[in-house]
């Protein structure tokens, strides 16, 4: 089926959910509110016609400043039976950083969905185990927002530290033996 | 006597394999909780190489983020660079002209070919045979002075540049690769008559680590992993990249989903490899590598180096990057470890506003404790050799 065909099946079929659909580059993508995605994902995945088994990827978007929803959540949805794709993107605002997790219709959402909440600080309802996954756990903020300085925050990481202050006394270390 | 009829007070073992450790190929930490020697749980920790390449390359112009996709994969750096490319490339709306299509099958073909012989060796060294990882890294070693020869670096090679690659190929390189390649064959030959039939590597994989192909796509599993368990998916067949839609191959696909079949279809795809890269030799057009657009291209170095115009052109470029049409795109290539996504998101300017890796094997490492539970500890070594991740990209 036609990437835009899909999207506007989805639209006869979730009307109110679809905020709009834009197509670049024969890639259609499919702007969605938070509120169903979990019910949008299993129809997409179990509607025979469209049957997107395959999770391609999922990430988080910072969009500060330039829409009013600073977030937003990316699917990137492929059937290997029927050989299409479809691009979603579901709208988190700032206030209340939260989105049902996709994890019940594919299992391989787990360690995407951590790395969004890890980046973005996007907290995904239902997920078994949302925990930072690249960063310490005693991280502060999210570093993919756009907020967040590239050169990293002013205050060292205290793990790090911990590190130099070990090094330190380890080379003060006399052995007397 | 009544001592021994008692039965055993046995409680379960925490152990901390890793980060340090040579079986994980890299800084993969997992956490295993044993009962006796059955794995329990066990608990994957990644992020020790985490780099932030993401964030570096929302940062960085296009042309000048394409080396941080050496630092992804930096066994197949080559086949990151081409992913990258190919991505940016879809972006501009530009393509690469024939010649430099075929030029980059080839060099993601011997990318894919080390990048095996890699995963061959580290992974039956793993389970105990010496000999294939010694016999495998000499193989390794001539891809690699081809790639020196090439471009003049081994690793970090950054050689296919948006809109084509940075230079042309020599007479004397081609001869040299079809040397390689006739004799290639012969070699593999060897490694399986070490290891195929050998019953002490059947025993370590036969049955183990064993994903049906309705989980191993719900996981999202890619390229040999995924192939492994019976599901023909390739990228380079599904959605053709580059020259490969011209040129015949096939997909070897595997029948039970374990470590064994795996095993089966890495070694199928290097000889695939080793035909396409034959074909590419023989079918190489001519013509120019780098495409004409030179609003979205680097102009030739020799001419950087002699006049201003393009001096000035380059310097641009690089430091303020081209116009780019505000939009998004995926696009998906298959490297050797599996489907490496680049996800941009442009806002109109010369840099990316969002850029995503999607990472295989970042998801196959989500994969290991549904691979490793209920099995035995000497089993997660090979689930983690069979999955064949590399933790540079894992973490980014």
């Amino acid at each position: 089926m036609e990437p835009i065909e899909i999207a506007n099946k989805l639209k006869e079929k979730f009307p109110e959910e679809v905020l709009y659909i834009k197509e670049f580059r024969g890639q259609v993508s499919v702007t969605l509110k938070k509120g169903k995605i979990l019910e949008i994902c299993r129809y997409l995945h179990d509607e025979p016609d469209l049957y997107f088994d395959y999770l391609m990827d999922l990430c988080g978007a910072d969009y500060l400043g330039k829409k009013d929803n600073r977030f937003e959540v990316v699917y990137h949805l492929y059937s290997i039976k029927h050989r299409h794709m479809i691009r979603l993107k579901a709208e988190v605002s700032e206030n209340n950083p939260s989105i049902n997790s996709v994890m019940p219709v594919w299992v391989g959402a787990n360690w995407h969905e951590r790395e969004a909440y890890d980046m973005y600080g996007i907290i995904f309802n239902g997920h078994p185990d949302l925990r930072r996954i690249l960063l310490p756990e005693d991280w502060e903020g999210h570093p993919l927002r756009k907020d967040y300085p590239v050169k990293g925050p002013e205050k060292e990481w205290p793990g790090f530290l911990e590190v130099l202050d070990k090094a330190k006394r380890y080379s003060e270390f006399e052995w007397h033996g | 006597m009544e001592d021994i009829e008692k039965p055993f007070e046995t409680r379960e073992l925490t152990i901390s394999m890793g980060p340090q450790h040579p079986a994980t190929h890299g800084v993969l930490r997992l956490v295993l909780n044993l009962d006796g020697e059955n794995v329990v749980k066990c608990t994957p920790y990644v992020g020790y190489l985490h780099r932030g390449i993401e964030k570096l390359g929302e940062n960085k112009t296009y042309f000048a983020a394409l080396p941080l996709s050496d630092r992804l994969d930096y066994i197949a750096s080559m086949s990151n660079n081409i992913g990258y490319v190919n991505a940016v490339e879809k972006l501009f709306g530009i393509e690469a002209p024939e010649r430099a299509k075929f030029i980059r099958t080839i060099v993601a073909e011997m990318s894919r070919l080390s990048s095996h012989i890699i995963w061959l060796g580290t992974h039956v060294l793993d389970i105990g045979a010496t000999t294939p990882f010694l016999l495998a890294m000499a193989q390794r070693e001539r891809i690699m002075d081809l790639f020196e020869m090439l471009c003049g670096a081994r690793l970090t090679v950054s050689y296919p540049r948006v809109g084509g690659v940075r230079n042309d190929i020599s007479q004397e390189f081609l001869d040299k690769l079809y040397e390689f390649v006739l004799e290639f064959p012969d070699r593999i030959d060897d490694y399986e008559t070490l290891v195929t039939e050998n019953r002490i590597w059947k025993k370590r994989t036969v049955s183990v680590g064993v994903i049906s192909p309705e989980e191993a796509v719900n996981w999202g599993l890619t390229g040999g992993t995924l192939r492994g368990s019976g599901v023909n998916y390739d990228v380079r067949k599904y959605a053709p990249y580059d020259a490969y839609d011209r040129i015949e191959f096939d997909v070897p696909i595997g029948k039970n989903g374990d470590c064994y079949d795996r095993y089966l279809v890495r070694v199928g795809e290097m000889r695939q490899a080793n035909r396409i890269l034959k074909q590419c030799i023989e079918k190489l057009p001519a013509g120019p590598v780098m495409a004409d657009a030179p609003k979205f291209t680097l102009p030739p170095k020799d001419l950087v180096l002699k006049d201003m115009e393009h001096l000035i052109h380059q310097f641009i470029l690089i430091t303020k990057g081209p116009t780019v049409p505000e939009g998004e795109v995926y696009v998906g290539t298959e490297v050797p470890k599996g489907e490496l996504g680049f996800y941009f998101i442009s806002d109109g300017t010369g840099k990316p506003y969002r850029m995503r890796v999607r990472a295989p094997s970042y998801v196959h490492a989500s994969v290991l404790p549904r691979l490793s539970e209920g099995g035995l500890i000497a089993d997660v070594i090979a689930n983690i050799g069979t999955i064949d991740i590399v933790l540079g990209e894992c973490d980014r």
